[in-house]
């Protein structure tokens, strides 16, 4: 730490007020405090400051994801060589390989999101902060491994322009930018987001990379073992294949008091009860496959792990009452199986669902708060 | 009784030029006053429609205006509404004939939209606004502005939704061939109405950002 602090020390000078680098303090100031607690001190009244700032609670959810990253770049080189008719790898060469596939992808969706980021907090004479961090993670994990960089970046600056500081910046966004990034993506360019040839780098033959979704829409059974399911090594999206891993993420979060748990909770329960209802009706359509499927198996494949533990627990985009929470995330879940089951054209659902409660989510606030206000104002008519 | 009348304005005086150009950027129907959102979706996919439409609703509105104007002291105040519907009905029902005879192929691009220049908010809101209490001749320069003002931004969303959308403009090819080797693709949002939503707030921030007074206090 200490050479560190010499060199941070040594440019000090030139970037505070009056220095040669002063329209670089912005971007001086986020690295400094990246390796060393802020040492700003509360001048005036009794205000209480927390370790526990912005950026450590980031910090705490990228390391959440890291199992989910780790497992998904190992996943990237074991299709990949399965593919190819490879059988004798080993671990980490299949890890290597997908690292190499999949760090471009991360670096490419920092440097653009946090050079926009540094560029309009210079702008607007802000710090920079550090909102960035999460979502630059996040859209990695969500993409999958073949997606062109330069879509990546187009999308990065897309979702952070449009998603978030044309609100106002870190936590003034109405929806969640990362998934804003993806579906941007979706609809943008669908061919290199959906179908089955887009999972799998550089795949010998191209068939066989159908994710479970995709078999399911087409029609046909799911040759899936429930452990396969939780282990995730099949074709998807880079993060979101295996459910074990991202409940390791999960309770990390949780443990850490970062996500809410109630969120996370009801959508679950949401997805559960929609797909215990669509299981009541595949008796009478027979010929679609998705109803038949067990209303659990629902939660564990596709992106609703994922969403349900990373994406409908960002606390900006989310409801702030805690009754909200419950029907926020209880219908996302809901909603994120209606798509997936119903509407053949979209497989998956759930980040669709995710951004529509996204833009709910002040009204269930709003509605939760009048229900209290009728509540409490009844209470005081009685005792008088 | 009567007394002087003020002597004959010049035909165009600064303050009917005024009432031309104000249109085009700090009144603008769109980014600033809002309305005609319907229209700059649908009609912006492509350039050529955009022009059609654009020219379309410059001549209802201008001559629109007029025959509001002149009529504007024999309208009983009542049925106005009703007055102004039938006008716009008659003169949109007059563009739609001709874009049948002579550009029969745009006229099926735009389709319905031209029979819906009649539900346009802006012809209604300037007559409403300017026709009613306005000589002919300001109120046909104010309806031309107005039009013109409507007509540049669709054209301008137009162009940005069909390059990037479909590569071309007026649907000669622009994006070169080179490009989609190196694995550029044509963006598919462009295509679909949410992207012109966007790129009018685009077009709407660029403006504001140069012109400060033009931006709402709330």
């Amino acid at each position: 730490m200490k050479p560190i602090r010499n060199i941070l020390d040594s440019i000090k000078p030139h970037v505070q007020k009056g220095g040669k680098f002063h329209a670089f303090h912005s971007f001086y100031d986020s690295i400094e405090t990246l390796f060393f607690v802020p040492d700003h001190v509360t001048t005036k009244g009794s205000h209480i400051r927390d370790g526990v700032d912005m950026k450590r609670t980031m910090f705490m959810v990228v390391l959440a994801m890291v199992p989910a990253l780790l497992f998904g770049m190992w996943n990237v080189g074991n299709l990949h060589f399965q593919a190819n008719g490879v059988t004798d790898f080993t671990l980490m060469e299949a890890f290597w390989y997908g690292f190499l596939k999949v760090l471009p992808i991360i670096i490419v969706s920092y440097a653009v999101g946090l050079g926009i980021e540094i560029a309009f907090a210079q702008g607007r004479g802000h710090e920079v902060n550090e909102g960035f961090f999460v979502s630059g993670m996040l859209i990695p994990l969500v993409l999958p491994v073949t997606t062109p960089l330069w879509m990546v970046a187009l999308a990065v600056a897309f979702a952070v322009i449009f998603g978030k500081e044309v609100f106002g910046g870190t936590g003034m966004n109405i929806v969640n930018p990362a998934l804003l990034a993806r579906a941007f993506l979706f609809f943008a360019y669908p061919a290199y987001l959906s179908g089955d040839t887009v999972w799998i780098a550089e795949s010998a033959d191209a068939i066989s990379g159908a994710t479970p979704l995709a078999v399911l829409t087409a029609g046909q059974h799911l040759d899936l073992s429930l452990m396969g399911m939780l282990v995730g090594n099949y074709a998807g999206s880079i993060g979101e294949s295996s459910t074990i891993a991202i409940l390791i993420g999960a309770a990390f979060l949780l443990y850490t008091g970062v996500a809410s748990w109630k969120v996370m909770f009801s959508f679950f329960i949401g997805g559960l009860t929609m797909g215990l209802l669509l299981n009541g009706l595949s008796a009478q359509f027979p010929e679609n496959a998705y109803l038949a499927l067990p209303a659990y198996q629902h939660l564990l494949i596709g992106g609703f792990a994922f969403g349900g533990v990373f994406m409908i627990t960002d606390p900006v985009s989310a409801t702030q009452t805690e009754t909200g929470k419950w029907i926020y995330g209880f219908l996302a879940g809901f909603i994120a199986i209606i798509v997936r089951v119903l509407n053949p054209a979209y497989p998956e659902g759930v980040m669709l669902a995710i951004l529509f409660m996204n833009v709910f989510a002040p009204l269930i606030d709003h509605y939760v708060i009048e229900a209290n206000i009728k509540r409490r104002l009844k209470r005081a008519a009685v005792a008088k | 009784m009567s007394t002087v009348k003020n002597e004959r304005e010049p035909l165009f005086s600064a303050k009917n030029i005024r009432l031309m150009t104000t249109p085009l950027n700090k009144e603008n129907p769109i980014t600033k006053q809002v309305l005609g959102i319907c229209s700059a979706l649908a009609v912006t996919v492509k350039v050529e429609p955009a022009i059609v439409m654009a020219i379309s609703v410059m001549a209802v509105m201008a001559i629109g205006n007029l025959v509001i104007s002149l009529l504007r002291n024999s309208i009983p105040n009542r049925i106005r509404i009703i007055v102004q519907l039938v006008v716009i009905a008659a003169l949109v029902i007059l563009v739609d004939q001709v874009l049948k005879a002579y550009s029969y192929d745009v006229s099926k691009q735009l389709s319905v939209f031209v029979g819906l220049i009649i539900t346009n908010c802006i012809i209604m809101g300037r007559f409403e606004a300017f026709a009613m209490g306005n000589k002919p001749w300001p109120s046909f320069l104010d309806g031309l502005g107005n039009a013109a003002g409507y007509g540049w931004i669709l054209i301008a969303v137009a162009v940005a939704r069909e390059l990037f959308g479909s590569g071309t403009i007026m649907g000669m090819t622009i994006i070169p061939e080179g490009f989609y080797k190196f694995g550029y693709v044509n963006n598919g949002l462009m295509i679909l109405p949410p992207m012109a939503l966007i790129v009018v707030a685009v077009i709407i921030w660029i403006q504001r950002a140069r012109n400060k007074d033009m931006v709402e206090e709330n």
